[in-house]
C-alpha cells in the first residue's frame, strides 16, 4: 500500500508527530530502526519539561518550548502519562553566576515564560532544606516539571497505533527512492515502504537519512550524556529540579527527582564521534558524582541503582531545524531535536503538521480519532477492592513478579499484548518497571524470560535483551 | 614429586607442600594432623562429590537437582557430568532416587523431589 | 481481615526453622507467606553440596537441605500461603499480601521478618561502558542454569570471588563454559577456603585479586571487558588495564538484605548490616518484630540461619504466649576489628547463655577476641586466623550477665 505519510525514527519526536496525524485522516507509518521505540535519545535524557528561560529569544527553540509546555501537560493527561509541576530552581554559586541568573530572567520574561521568580539561598533553602549552602540565588521556574519520557513515546506511539498508525521495528532505512512524488524506502533486510510524505526524525542519524535524498544541507553533532539513577530511599531529598548556571564547562549537572519517585543525576556532555556511543565512562560518570554533590547536599551514591549515557544531537546554529528539504519536495526535516525538544514535543508535532498543511496536505479530521490511552500502571493504582475484582477476572494480576516495584504478571504480559507491542526485556522493563528497580532484574528476569517466550510463541533461546543479536541465553544444557 | 595445595580441613587453610616419592606422600606446613592426612588423601587419590542437573523428560523446562552417591576421583568428574548431560528421568522424582546406576563406582541420585 | 498468631514473611531456611521452632514452642496459629511455588527458597538453586554439616553432621546439597525443614512445616500442618507475595507491614502488625486469589489482609500477633537477601546489581558498581546482555548477577545465572536447564554463556569472567562467584565458576566450567577469570577487588578472597580450592583450583581457573572490572564493551551481547588491578586504596592503575574477551560477565559483588517491608514498619536499619537493629531474642525495636536469617545480616552457612530463626521462632512464640515483655536493654558494641556484632542489645530480663555472632574488618592471623563490660572481661577466644568470610561465634555466659548496667563491648587483638 502507499502511506500518506512516512515518518523515519519512533523517538519522541517521531512517535508525537505519529499521533499528530491521525487526528486526521491519513495513513500513517513509522519506521524504526531498533526492536523497540524510544531507543535513542528518547530513552535517555533527564525528562525535564523546561520553562522556557534558556533559549535565545526568536527561535523556534523558544517559540516551541514556551507553547509546548501547556501542550505537553494536556497530552500527558490524555495519555495517562505521569507528569509533575515540580519547578527548578536554577542555582548560582558567585557574583558573576547571579549576573548570569539575573539574565536568564530576563529572557525569560523575553520569550514569554510565566511563573518566574528569584530567591536568595535562604529563601530556596527554606523550600529545598538539602540545598547545598554555597548557593546564594535561585531563578525559580514554577511552570517547569517532570515526566518520564520512554514512557511518554510508548504511549504516543502506542496512542497512534490505536488510532491505526503502523510501526515497523528493526526497519533500518539504507536507501530512499524518489518516484516522481512518491517516496519509496528500502529497508536494510530489502523491506519496502512508500509513502507521499516523508518525515525525517531520526535523532542522531536524521542527517545521514536526509543524505539519503542527496539532502547535506545539516550535520548532525553528537553529544553524550551520563546518568546516574538512584534509589527510591534518595528520591525525597528533593522536590524541585535543580540545575546550576550553565558555565563554560557546560550546561552543567542537575540533580532531580523523577515521577516515580527516583533520583536522577547527570548529564555530563562529551562529544562523541558516532550516535552509537552510548557508553558510560568512568571519568563521567565521576564528574556526575562531583558536580551534583555540588548543589544538593547528602546524596548518598552507595544508592545509585544504575548508571546509563544518552546521546543528544544539536546542529551548530544551534536551533532546531524543521522545514521541508531543500533537496526534496514533501520531504521535512524534523531535526536537531536536542534540549528543548522534550518540553517542546507537542508544539513540535503541531508546527510540523502545520508545515504539511501550508504544502497543500489535504487534512480531514478523524472523527473515529481518541486521543486518550488506558493508564499502563493502572493496577498499581487501585483500591484494594478493585484490585480484587481485577484478580478474580484474570489471577495474572495476583501474581507478582518483579517484587522491588511490585509489578504482575498480568501486567507484564498486558504490555506485550498492547501497542506497542514489548518484544524484549528492555521493552517489557520501559512499560512495566518490571526489572527497573534496586534488583535490576536479578530476581523477576528469568520469570519475564518465560513470560515473553509463552506470549510471544518464541523459545526462551531467541529472547532478547534489547533486539538482534543481545540474547539472553546461549541454549539449553 | 612436589605439590602445593592449600587445606581445606579449616578456615586458617594452611599452605601444604607435599613430596610424592616411591608412592608415600610426605607432608610440609600442616599445624594439626588432619592437615596432614588431608594433604596425603589429596596426593594420592583425591575425590569429589559432583552436583549438577538432570533433565526431565515429561515436563517442560524442569531439572531435577542430582548428586554423586559417593565421591568419585577427581579425573572423572568431566566424565560423570558427560553421562548427566546426556540423560534424562521421567517425573516424579524423589529425594534418594537412584537416576543413573554405577557411573565410575557412584549412582546419580535425585536431590529434589519433582511430582 | 484474617487473624494468625505468627505470620512468618518468607519460607527460605529461616523461615521454615523460625516457623517449625514457634510451632514446636506452643504455638499452633503460625503461617508461613512465601513468593514462591515451593518452600526452600533460595536453597532450591543452590545444587551444589556442603549444607547441614554444622546442623545434621553431613553435606547436603541444597535442595535436599530445604526438604528436610519443609517435611517439617508439613507434618506439623503449618499452614503455608505459596506464592504470595508481601507488599505491605504495618506497626501494627497488619500484612498486606496479593496472591490469584487476591489481596490479603492478615493481623498478626508476632511478624517474623525472613525475607532473605538480594545480590547487589551492576548498576551499584558504577562500571563503566555500553549495556549489553550477557550480565548477570550469578544468582539469577545460578536459577536459569540449575532451575531451568539453560546455559547462560559460553566464555566467562566472574567478578566477585565470593562464594557464589566461586560455586559459579565450577558450575559453567562443569557445564562446559570456559571461566576466563575470577576478578576481586579485594587483596583476598570472601569466600571459603574449600571453595576456592574445589572450585577454582580444581579446574584451574584463575583468581586475581585487588583486579577489577573498569569497563564493558560489546553493544548487543557482551564481547569482552577490561579489567586492571587497584591499588590499596581501590584506585585503578592505569597501565596494568587489559581486555578480556567474553560473552558472559556474571556478578557476585554482594548481597543486601531485602529490608523494604522491614521499612515500611517503621523499623531503622543498622548501616553496617543493612538488617535491623534486635535484641538476642532476634526481636527488633518495634514489639512483637523478629528477624532472622540473611534479611537480618548475611550469613556464610545455612546452618547458622537456622539456628538464628529458632531463635526468633521461639521468641516469638513466648512475645504471644506473654512470657517476652519488658526489661531493661543495653547495647553490644563492636570495637577494634569487629565489623559487627549481633545481636546489638541484649534484654537483661530473664537471660539465657547467649552467642554473639561477629565478622572481623579484614584477614587476620593469631588473634584474641574479647567481650567485655566495662572493664570486665566476659568472655575471651583465642583464633590463629580469622576472616570476614567465616563468621565468628563467642557464647557468653548467663551468670556473666548479672550485674550489668552498662554496655558490652567486643573487640579484637592481634597476639
Amino acid at each position: 500500500m502507499i502511506y500518506d505519510v512516512v515518518i523515519a525514527g519512533a523517538g519522541v519526536i517521531g512517535s508525537m508527530i505519529a499521533r499528530e496525524l491521525t487526528k486526521y485522516e491519513l495513513t500513517v507509518c513509522v519506521l524504526e530502526k531498533e526492536n523497540d521505540v524510544s531507543c535513542g535519545a528518547s530513552k535517555a535524557n533527564s525528562g525535564i519539561i523546561h520553562g522556557g528561560f534558556d533559549p535565545e529569544p526568536d527561535t523556534l527553540k523558544a517559540k516551541l518550548n514556551v507553547e509546548g509546555v501547556e501542550k505537553l501537560f494536556d497530552a500527558a493527561k490524555q495519555l495517562n502519562v505521569s507528569i509533575i509541576r515540580n519547578g527548578s530552581f536554577v542555582c548560582a554559586f558567585s557574583e558573576d553566576e547571579e549576573e548570569h541568573i539575573k539574565a536568564l530572567y530576563e529572557r525569560g520574561i523575553k520569550n514569554g515564560v510565566k511563573g518566574m521568580e528569584i530567591l536568595n539561598g535562604e529563601q530556596a533553602r527554606k523550600i529545598e532544606p538539602n540545598l547545598s549552602k554555597n548557593i546564594t540565588l535561585v531563578l525559580s521556574v514554577s511552570t517547569a516539571g517532570i515526566i518520564c519520557p520512554y514512557e511518554l513515546t510508548i504511549a504516543a506511539i502506542g496512542n497512534a497505533m490505536d488510532n491505526g498508525a503502523v510501526l515497523k521495528t528493526n526497519f533500518e532505512i539504507n536507501k530512499i527512492r524518489i518516484i516522481k512524488d512518491l517516496f519509496s524506502v528500502y529497508s536494510n533486510d530489502g523491506d519496502n515502504v512508500k509513502a507521499k510524505y516523508f518525515i525525517n526524525c531520526a535523532g542522531t542519524y536524521s542527517d545521514k537519512i536526509a543524505g539519503l535524498i542527496g539532502d547535506n544541507s545539516f550535520e548532525i553533532i553528537c553529544r553524550a550524556g551520563e546518568y546516574m539513577l538512584l534509589d527510591k530511599c534518595e528520591g525525597g531529598l528533593i522536590s524541585h529540579t535543580v540545575f546550576q548556571v550553565p558555565s563554560k564547562e557546560g550546561k552543567g549537572i542537575l540533580v532531580t527527582p523523577t515521577v516515580d519517585g527516583n533520583l536522577l543525576v547527570g548529564p555530563t556532555a562529551s562529544l562523541v564521534e558516532t550516535p552509537d556511543n552510548k557508553e558510560t565512562t568512568a571519568l563521567g560518570l565521576e564528574k556526575v558524582r562531583n558536580l551534583a554533590g555540588r548543589s544538593v547536599e547528602n546524596i548518598n551514591f552507595r544508592n545509585v541503582i544504575t548508571s546509563f549515557a544518552g546521546v543528544r544531537s544539536s546542529e551548530k546554529n544551534g536551533d532546531f531545524i524543521i522545514e521541508e528539504s531543500k533537496a526534496g519536495n514533501n520531504f521535512f526535516n524534523v531535526a536537531a531535536i536536542d534540549s528543548p525538544g522534550l518540553s517542546s514535543c507537542v508544539a513540535i508535532a503541531e508546527y510540523t503538521v502545520s508545515l504539511l498543511r501550508r504544502k497543500g496536505m489535504c487534512l480531514v479530521s478523524n472523527k473515529n480519532w481518541n486521543g486518550n490511552r488506558e493508564d499502563p500502571h493502572k493496577f498499581k493504582k487501585l483500591s484494594d477492592d478493585e484490585k480484587n475484582k481485577f484478580i478474580s477476572k484474570n489471577s495474572d494480576y495476583g501474581k507478582i513478579i518483579c517484587r522491588c516495584e511490585n509489578i504482575t504478571e498480568g501486567e507484564i504480559r498486558a504490555a506485550i499484548k498492547r501497542n506497542p507491542p514489548a518484544k524484549d526485556l528492555d521493552g517489557v522493563k520501559r512499560r512495566t518497571r518490571s526489572g527497573m528497580g534496586r534488583c535490576q532484574g536479578g530476581f523477576c528476569g528469568p520469570a519475564v524470560m518465560r513470560i515473553i517466550s509463552e506470549e510471544m510463541g518464541i523459545p526462551m533461546s531467541e529472547i532478547t535483551k534489547k533486539g538482534n543479536k543481545s540474547k539472553m541465553i546461549s541454549g539449553r544444557l | 614429586m612436589e605439590r602445593n595445595i592449600t587445606c581445606i580441613i579449616c578456615p586458617r587453610g594452611c599452605p601444604l607442600i607435599c613430596e610424592i616419592k616411591c608412592g608415600k606422600v610426605y607432608v610440609w606446613g600442616n599445624t594439626c594432623p588432619k592437615g596432614e592426612q588431608y594433604g596425603k588423601d589429596e596426593c594420592l587419590s583425591p575425590m569429589r562429590s559432583v552436583t549438577s542437573v538432570l533433565r526431565i523428560s515429561n515436563r517442560d523446562d524442569t531439572m531435577v537437582s542430582v548428586k554423586t552417591s559417593v565421591p568419585v576421583s577427581k579425573y572423572r568428574i568431566f566424565d560423570v557430568m558427560q553421562k548427566i548431560r546426556f540423560g534424562e528421568v521421567a517425573a516424579p522424582v524423589k529425594i534418594g532416587d537412584v537416576l543413573i546406576k554405577d557411573v565410575f563406582g557412584a549412582d546419580i541420585i535425585a536431590t529434589k523431589e519433582i511430582n | 481481615m484474617i487473624n494468625h498468631d505468627i505470620v512468618v514473611v518468607g519460607g527460605g531456611p529461616a523461615g521454615m526453622a523460625a516457623a517449625i521452632a514457634a510451632y514446636d514452642n506452643g504455638v499452633r496459629d503460625v503461617v508461613i507467606l512465601d513468593r514462591e511455588k515451593n518452600l526452600g527458597g533460595i536453597l532450591q538453586q543452590c545444587i551444589h553440596n556442603g549444607f547441614g554439616l554444622h546442623k545434621f553432621g553431613e553435606e547436603l546439597t541444597g535442595p535436599e537441605y530445604a526438604n528436610i525443614y519443609s517435611k517439617k512445616v508439613a507434618e506439623r500442618g503449618i499452614e503455608v500461603y505459596n506464592e504470595t507475595t508481601v507488599t505491605d507491614i504495618s506497626k501494627e502488625k497488619i500484612i498486606t499480601a496479593t496472591n490469584s486469589n487476591g489481596i490479603l489482609k492478615i493481623k498478626a500477633k508476632a511478624v517474623i521478618l525472613a525475607m532473605g537477601c538480594r545480590e547487589r546489581s551492576r548498576g551499584a558498581l558504577n562500571i563503566a561502558g555500553t549495556r549489553p546482555a550477557g550480565i548477570y548477577s550469578a544468582g539469577t545465572a545460578q536459577k536459569l542454569i540449575n532451575c531451568e536447564g539453560y546455559s547462560v554463556g559460553e566464555r566467562v569472567v566472574i567478578l566477585g570471588s565470593g562464594d557464589i562467584g566461586l560455586i559459579m565458576a565450577r558450575r559453567m566450567t562443569l557445564e562446559g563454559a570456559k571461566v576466563e577469570a575470577v576478578c576481586e577487588l579485594m587483596s583476598y578472597s570472601g569466600g571459603l577456603t574449600r571453595n576456592i580450592v574445589q572450585c577454582l583450583n580444581d579446574f584451574n581457573i584463575p583468581l586475581y585479586l585487588s583486579t577489577t572490572v573498569v569497563e564493558i564493551h560489546g553493544e548487543e551481547r557482551l564481547e569482552g571487558v577490561t579489567v586492571a588491578k587497584v591499588d590499596s586504596k581501590n584506585q585503578i592503575l592505569e597501565d596494568t588495564k587489559r581486555y578480556i574477551p567474553c560473552d558472559t560477565l556474571l556478578l557476585s559483588v554482594g548481597l543486601i538484605p531485602e529490608n523494604e517491608l522491614t521499612r515500611s514498619i517503621g523499623i531503622e536499619l543498622n548501616n553496617i548490616t543493612n538488617g535491623a537493629e534486635v535484641n538476642q531474642n532476634r526481636q527488633s525495636n518495634i514489639d512483637g518484630v523478629f528477624a532472622c536469617g540473611n534479611v537480618l545480616h548475611v550469613h556464610d552457612l545455612v546452618d547458622y540461619v537456622s539456628d538464628e530463626s529458632e531463635i526468633a521462632g521461639k521468641s516469638a512464640a513466648k512475645y504471644v504466649n506473654g512470657q517476652l515483655s519488658g526489661g531493661k536493654e543495653i547495647d553490644v558494641k563492636a570495637e577494634n576489628g569487629i565489623r559487627y556484632v549481633l545481636p546489638q542489645k541484649i534484654n537483661l530480663e530473664n537471660t539465657e547463655d547467649i552467642a554473639l555472632l561477629m565478622r572481623v574488618d579484614k584477614p587476620y592471623d593469631r588473634v584474641q577476641i574479647t567481650v567485655k563490660a566495662g572493664e570486665v572481661i566476659l568472655a575471651n577466644v583465642k583464633r590463629i586466623r580469622a576472616v570476614p568470610g567465616e563468621m565468628e561465634k563467642i557464647i557468653i555466659k548467663k551468670e556473666g550477665l548479672v550485674n550489668i548496667c552498662d554496655s558490652i563491648t567486643v573487640g579484637l587483638e592481634e597476639i
